[in-house]
């Protein structure tokens, strides 16, 4: 009886947290302007969390979203992803390392003519899932790849 | 570390190909140095913007989890050859890098 009452009680405190959490990023202003460096998103300790300071909260699973990525990384220093999006109307385009101690690793604006196509390098802790976000049309869409990893890449 | 940019671009029919290669530390700031013990501080790329013709095609936003020596690879759809495409990139510390490049 008092076991239920207490998982209970985390369950809805957990919930609570994420609703402040996203409150807290619909409003900030400051992430309209683009120039600056969001720095609550890339320091944010978890995916939903660095989604949430994004507005991209609530993201729908699409198969739009195409990435390249090795199954096996031996070394997690250098990991090359390759994005391309399928969506129509693509803006932007943002890559995640969901196990790493801060998920968001970068955020790609794309205008006047650019392609929803991203090719980069990036570091992984360990063995985890690389999630890629995208914005078209006001709204999010993600999709995501495991990568193992052998020797990690942060910290150490 | 002013000079440290690298960039390629190849016409494929009216989609430019851009690959861009940058000379950075990318010090995520988590990192113990193992003399002293001490935290190395971060010291990252955290703004990339792309230019075609003076016209932004590209504003990226980095965190330090993009590899030392960041690689860069974008397409631009409608570009012609003979367009100038400029990439400047700013680190956490301000210091600036810049590269450019006909296509």
């Amino acid at each position: 009886m008092n076991q239920m009452r207490r998982t209970f009680l985390k369950g809805t405190g957990a919930a609570g947290t994420v609703a402040v959490a996203i409150a807290a990023g619909l409003l900030k202003p400051g992430q309209v302007l683009a120039a600056e460096w969001n720095k609550a998103a890339f320091g944010a300790k978890n995916m939903a969390d660095a989604m949430a300071n994004l507005n991209i909260a609530g993201a729908a699973e699409s198969k739009d979203i195409l990435i390249k990525v090795p199954d096996i990384a031996e070394n997690g220093v250098v990991v090359p992803v390759e994005v391309t999006s399928k969506v129509p109307g693509t803006t932007s385009i943002m890559i995640f390392v969901e196990k790493n101690a801060s998920p968001l690793v970068a955020e790609f604006e794309l205008s006047n003519g650019a392609e929803a196509y991203i090719s980069t390098r990036i570091k992984m802790a360990s063995t985890s899932h690389v999630r890629v976000a995208v914005k078209a049309g006001g709204k999010a869409y993600t999709a995501s790849k495991e990568v193992k990893v052998t020797l990690g890449g942060c910290g150490g | 570390m002013a000079d440290g940019m690298k960039m390629r671009t190849t016409l494929q029919g009216d989609t430019a190909d851009v690959k861009v290669l940058m000379n950075h530390i990318m010090e995520t700031g988590t990192r113990k140095d193992a003399k002293t013990g001490k935290l190395i501080p971060a010291h990252f790329i955290n703004h990339v913007v792309a230019t075609l013709n003076g016209k932004t095609v590209l504003e990226a936003q980095w965190g330090p989890a993009v590899s030392k020596n960041p690689f860069l690879g974008f397409r631009i759809k409608g570009a012609k050859a003979g367009d100038k495409l400029v990439v400047n990139a700013e680190d956490n510390m301000g210091e600036k890098l810049s590269g450019e490049s006909t296509i």
